[in-house]
């Protein structure tokens, strides 16, 4: 008996260390965390925060975003870590086990992670597009290019600038409105390609492949960003920008829309509810700080986008005071030109005076020549966010500084790496699942399946490549990375607090950390967090659906042009808007529905198979 | 005395048709030059001789052009000067000094050689302008092969390299793992198919005490309800 007892707890510890083993764990800590720092800190933090910063009263803005960031996004991080570090395995894994009948909410997450990855590589397409553009001299954006006849440019991109021409012509080709499609364009499918190839060499192992990846792609956004910080404060015109940006205007506070944005941006910017935290923390050992690592990375996720918005804005700051001059300039050849004043005798101090004088004594050759006086205020006032900041108004920006080709190369290697580590989580969201449900043959490589992964995504998102992809690519944006997210932020945490209960949770997080968490956690997870949630998905709900459904389309035969053209979305159109977030949303309801048929099933094949060993005496 | 009138108008009779020419104004150009933008600090001083090396330079350009008859300054005419620096000119023919070059000639002659005349003024196409002949602007570059294709060759061969290389560590990693599982004989086997057989509930042996039993727990919630 001894000897086989002794073989039999022998084999016990042998698959325990083996099952150990199988799971596949970070190398170290420090891993661990830049990983989950480099998906929350994305593209977004350089992109939109600092835009809604400086529309929303600067230095005021920071209040409710702070305010955001400790009520509802450090809860709902903390929880997302300490439960995949707990249950050990990805997002289908973890509410499975929490109650059968949420499966859905892990499958919701792992749809949207789907989806947000498609269109979040091909943005990293084009980013690495003009990557491989900047290394031409001088930079292709900087002129219009000069038409057959060779005696002056391009007609559009004499009504715009170099700058939209190069992105809405030269790179996108983008049709007059999301009806024409167009053909497909082949460079772009080409670096749509690279960028997949890329992302499969990072990630063809899971972890193991971006834990070595992740020590490049999470710090050298902050290099070169820290490289911009000082080559920013020496251009002309960057005190202006900085000041634009942080001078605060307490009255903004008033306005709710400055509550729900900072709200929503806290939480699109911590990557919440995609599944990919959860996925990361599950291969941690159990026994972790979890509470550490969530302030951690929630910290340095703000303090990325405050530090991010310095150098943008800096430069910004710099290409009004160049586009100032440049206005004043141009007045002045056509005065001196028309009222045969001696050159150079109106200067950048004069100009005021002369245009008052001007105004007053010839107002109808102002009106003939349409000239409006140059207002700094207003340059500096024209801000974008999004693909527009990156790839018009920052590249023209970069056009005007010494060494233009070096500052444009580097500026687009760290919106690559930046985008890069984000994607990783998402992969991540998609992959993790994938593996813990284990449908997949256990002879499958996971090389095999990492390939399959992407090259999926590749196929569906050739259709970013069409020359109306742009207008795709909003679509996905603003419908699929958005409302999904936070119902399924929602349901997490409902399902943690009601059904899982927080004592039960504290108990697991004082075994794994050694600390019960405090009063704080308690009362954000009881009530705030999800008070807020709810009000935050309510508010967005009602603000998007009075919004009318309309794009901005570039028609260069639009009677406005170079302004944008608003477009209403074609009905066809707007059913796929609608079923873009329905989709993940229904997942929810319908793994409700699919564990209680499950169970009605069981229910009356129990009750009709006699019981086995029914003895009735 | 008629003889000394007739020399007189003799004399002043030229520059009074050449400034009548010159005023008409149908054949001739306005030019403006913009020097002190162009040249800051280090601008010269507009003279007559700064004007007699314009009205050479136009001369050389119109030689060039009909690359046979020989224009002379004297064939140039200029009137209308400003102090902004502006003034229109005309184009006579060196064979008759009362006919004008017409106005194509002229700018075809003036376009082909912008470049010599921005020079002999240290000037460029913006500050030197001759209204109404636009300047010719750079030929677009053709390049055989697009250069961000070669950035892009290098990017995805790197890549590929990276991957392919990859992925033969993985092969061969599997393959040592296979001998290794040959090697150790058959109680790795009998331990590999317990694991494989009942991967739930040991899988969850190692975390807390019998808490986490999904085979179990599952169960009874079904029965339960």
């Amino acid at each position: 008996m001894d000897v086989q007892e002794n073989k039999c707890t022998d084999l016990v510890e042998k698959t325990d260390t083996k099952n150990a083993d199988q799971r596949p764990k970070w190398d170290n800590k420090a891993q661990y965390l830049l990983t989950c720092i480099g998906f929350a800190v994305g593209l977004g933090n350089v992109w939109r925060f600092p835009y809604l910063c400086q529309t929303y009263g600067g230095g005021a803005f920071l209040i409710p975003y702070l305010i955001a960031l400790v009520c509802e996004g450090l809860p709902l991080l903390y929880m997302e870590l300490a439960i995949g570090q707990n249950l050990r395995t990805g997002s289908i894994g973890v509410w499975n086990s929490i109650s059968p009948y949420l499966c859905g909410v892990g499958l919701a997450s792992m749809t949207v992670s789907f989806l947000v990855g498609l269109f979040y590589n091909t943005i990293l397409a084009w980013v690495l597009w003009y990557f491989l553009n900047s290394f031409r001299n001088p930079l292709p954006w900087h002129h219009c290019p000069t038409a057959l006849n060779l005696t002056e440019h391009i007609e559009e991109c004499k009504q715009s600038t170099p700058a939209n021409y190069f992105w809405y012509r030269e790179t996108l080709n983008i049709s007059p409105n999301i009806d024409i499609n167009g053909g497909i364009e082949g460079k772009l499918v080409l670096c749509l390609a690279a960028a997949w190839c890329i992302v499969y060499f990072c990630f063809i192992r899971g972890i193991e492949t971006i834990g070595k990846a992740i020590y490049v792609t999470a710090i050298f956004p902050y290099v070169v960003l820290t490289i911009f910080l000082i080559q920013s404060l020496t251009l002309p015109g960057a005190t202006l920008g900085i000041q634009n940006l942080f001078s605060p205007n307490w009255e903004t506070l008033k306005d709710p829309r400055v509550w729900l944005d900072a709200a929503t941006q806290i939480f699109f910017s911590l990557s919440l509810a995609f599944g990919g935290l959860i996925a990361f923390s599950s291969y941690n050992p159990q026994k972790n700080n979890c509470e550490r690592d969530a302030v951690l990375v929630g910290c340095i996720n703000s303090f990325t986008s405050i530090y991010a918005s310095i150098p943008i804005f800096a430069i910004l700051g710099f290409k009004a005071q160049t586009n100032y001059l440049e206005c004043i300039n141009s007045h002045v050849n056509t005065w001196a030109v028309a009222l045969n004043i001696s050159d150079n005798n109106v200067t950048e101090a004069s100009y005021e005076l002369w245009f008052t004088h001007l105004n007053s004594t010839n107002p109808s050759f102002v009106k003939e020549h349409n000239l409006k006086m140059c207002d700094l205020n207003a340059f500096l006032n024209q801000s974008a966010s999004g693909t527009g900041l990156a790839f018009i108004v920052f590249t023209e920006a970069v056009t005007k500084m010494p060494g233009s080709q070096v500052w444009a190369v580097l500026f687009f290697i760290m919106l690559f790496t930046l985008g890069l580590s984000s994607m990783f989580g998402s992969l991540e969201g998609v992959l993790t699942p994938l593996l813990d449900l284990h449908i997949i043959p256990k002879r499958i490589p996971k090389e095999l399946l990492t390939g399959l992964i992407c090259l999926v995504s590749f196929t569906i998102a050739l259709i970013f490549c069409l020359r109306s992809g742009n207008y795709w690519l909003e679509i996905f944006n603003s419908y699929v990375g958005s409302v999904p997210l936070l119902v399924i932020a929602f349901f997490e945490i409902i399902a943690v607090v009601c059904v899982y209960g927080v004592n039960r949770f504290s108990d697991d997080i004082e075994w794994m950390t050694g600390r019960r968490p405090n009063l704080y956690w308690q009362v954000m997870w009881r009530v705030i967090s999800p008070l807020m949630l709810l009000v935050v998905f309510l508010a967005y709900v009602i603000v998007e659906a009075q919004k009318q459904p309309t794009y901005k389309a570039w028609n260069p035969n639009h009677v406005d042009f170079p302004k944008a053209e608003d477009q209403p979305y074609p009905s066809w159109v707007f059913n796929i808007c609608v079923l873009l977030p329905a989709v993940p949303c229904c997942l929810i309801p319908l793994g409700v529905l699919y564990r209680f048929i499950q169970l009605l099933h069981k229910y009356t094949t129990d009750r009709n198979t006699p019981e086995a060993y029914d003895v009735e005496t | 005395m008629k003889m000394i009138t007739r020399i007189l108008l003799l004399i002043f009779l030229p520059s009074v048709i050449a400034r009548d020419l010159c005023k008409d104004g149908k054949d001739g150009y306005k030019v403006r030059l913009s020097i002190k933008t162009a040249l800051g600090d280090e601008a010269y001083e507009w003279n007559e001789s700064e004007m007699f090396l314009f009205r050479s330079s136009l001369a050389f350009a119109m030689r060039k052009y009909t690359q046979r008859e020989t224009f002379d300054i004297s064939n140039i005419l200029v009137c209308n000067e400003t102090k902004r620096v502006s003034f229109v000119f005309v184009v006579t023919s060196p064979n008759d000094s009362t006919k004008l070059i017409p106005k194509d000639h002229v700018a075809s002659a003036v376009r082909q050689h912008k470049h010599r005349i921005n020079s002999a003024f240290l000037l460029s196409d913006g500050t030197l302008e001759f209204v109404g002949i636009p300047p010719t602007l750079a030929a677009p570059i053709t390049y055989s092969t697009q250069p961000w294709l070669i950035v892009f060759g290098v990017v995805i061969g790197a890549v590929a390299v990276g991957i392919v290389s990859l992925l033969m560590s993985t092969m061969t990693r599997r393959r040592r793992a296979a001998d290794k599982g040959v090697d150790s004989g058959q109680e790795e086997e009998q331990m590999e198919g317990i694991v494989k057989g009942n991967g739930t509930s040991l899988t969850r042996l190692e975390s807390k005490d019998g808490v986490y039993n999904q085979a179990f727990s599952n169960d009874e919630r079904f029965t339960k309800l």
